[in-house]
């Protein structure tokens, strides 16, 4: 099946969870990702169950510091 | 504010003026308007020199550190004779040199539970250029408290982000990112490596959210957080679920109602300095 992935068009196995795909996506940090499918966030304790289906828009959010150290 | 330009000021801000979106009703709004930059670093360093140039009346900036050698590659407000200078101090010096109708506080100074409200109190918003998790957690929580908006940013190797929050309007940080990542789980710059423009890139954005803010010019980027990877060279906007569902901090019913200092999650935090 087609979803879409940070908004590029993907094709991943039908019924991939969001775990999987994860793994899949060599996500940087996975423990603290956040993940939103189709505008809305999924907990990470469903994050196994949480099967995506065609057409599913997914995104990844991560953790991004960066400028100053000593604020 | 009656603010009345003179031919110097009509003239240095021409190319404001000049624009529908801004005009001279917006160069007195930015005139007589306020941020608050939170890190001379490598996001602030920008955002201050390009919000110092466009006339913002009264500038913030917070840092409690010195320049160093390795900040320079990035961190274009300070020059190399600034060496050991405190970052504020530099960041001022470089402000007040662009423009004379700026007005500089500095805050040498880490933000902390006890000193962010009264620091936040006087501006009009405020940008977060830090790098550690403590400091966006407790800029976001005081800023949702306070009712200030502010725009968090980040950035790491050739990627960075933005969000502007409107609290109580619009989808905060803690909406997003709920809760602080474990000390050292998450790589900082200083671990990870950032391309010095990355810094350029996001730290603009900031000022122009910050300038758009204050003008009322077009639509600000709340609701959406914005990435950009340099390597790929895209922009991209992530659409965010709808503001304080279950947020700790935002929600109508918060379970943090009182700022949190959590432990510094750098490895180079060396307890007492300031």
């Amino acid at each position: 099946m087609k979803i879409t992935v940070s908004g590029e068009k993907k094709e991943v196995k039908d019924g991939i969870t969001v775990s999987e795909l994860i793994v899949e996506e060599n996500v940087e940090t996975p423990e603290y990702v956040t993940v939103s499918v189709n505008e809305e966030f999924v907990k990470k304790e469903d994050f196994e169950t949480k099967k995506l289906s065609e057409g599913d828009e997914v995104e990844f959010l991560y953790f991004m510091g960066g400028g100053a150290y000593f604020a | 504010m009656d603010i009345k330009f003179t031919n110097d000021q009509l003239e240095r801000y021409s190319r404001h003026i000049i624009l529908k979106e801004v005009g001279v009703k917006g160069q007195k709004k930015l005139l007589g308007g306020s941020v608050l930059i939170i890190g001379a670093g490598g996001l602030g360093a920008p955002a201050a020199l390009y919000l110092a140039a466009a006339g913002v009346g009264h500038i913030g900036i917070v840092d409690a550190d010195v320049v160093d050698l390795s900040n320079l590659q990035r961190q274009v407000i300070h020059t190399t004779n600034d060496i050991g200078k405190p970052k504020v101090e530099s960041a001022k010096e470089t402000m007040e040199a662009i423009n004379p109708d700026v007005e500089v506080t500095t805050y040498q100074k880490f933000l902390a539970s006890d000193n962010i409200m009264d620091i936040i109190k006087d501006y009009d918003i405020i940008l977060d250029g830090t790098d550690n998790f403590p400091a966006k957690f407790l800029i976001n929580d005081a800023c949702v408290m306070a009712n200030k908006p502010f725009v968090h940013a980040g950035i790491i190797r050739f990627k960075g982000q933005l969000m502007t929050v409107i609290p109580h309007e619009s989808p905060c940080y803690r909406c997003v990112f709920k809760t602080m990542p474990p000390k050292d789980a998450v790589p900082t710059c200083k671990q990870a490596g950032v391309i010095g423009a990355m810094a350029g890139v996001i730290g603009c954005l900031q000022a122009l959210e910050a300038v758009k803010y204050l003008t009322g010019a077009g639509e600000l980027l709340t609701g959406k957080l914005l990435t950009f990877d340099a390597l790929k060279m895209e922009f991209h906007t992530i659409k965010l679920p709808p503001r304080g569902e279950g947020c700790a901090v935002c929600s109508d019913h918060p379970t943090i109602t009182e700022l949190i200092d959590y432990e510094q999650a750098q490895c180079e935090w060396k307890p007492g300095q300031n």
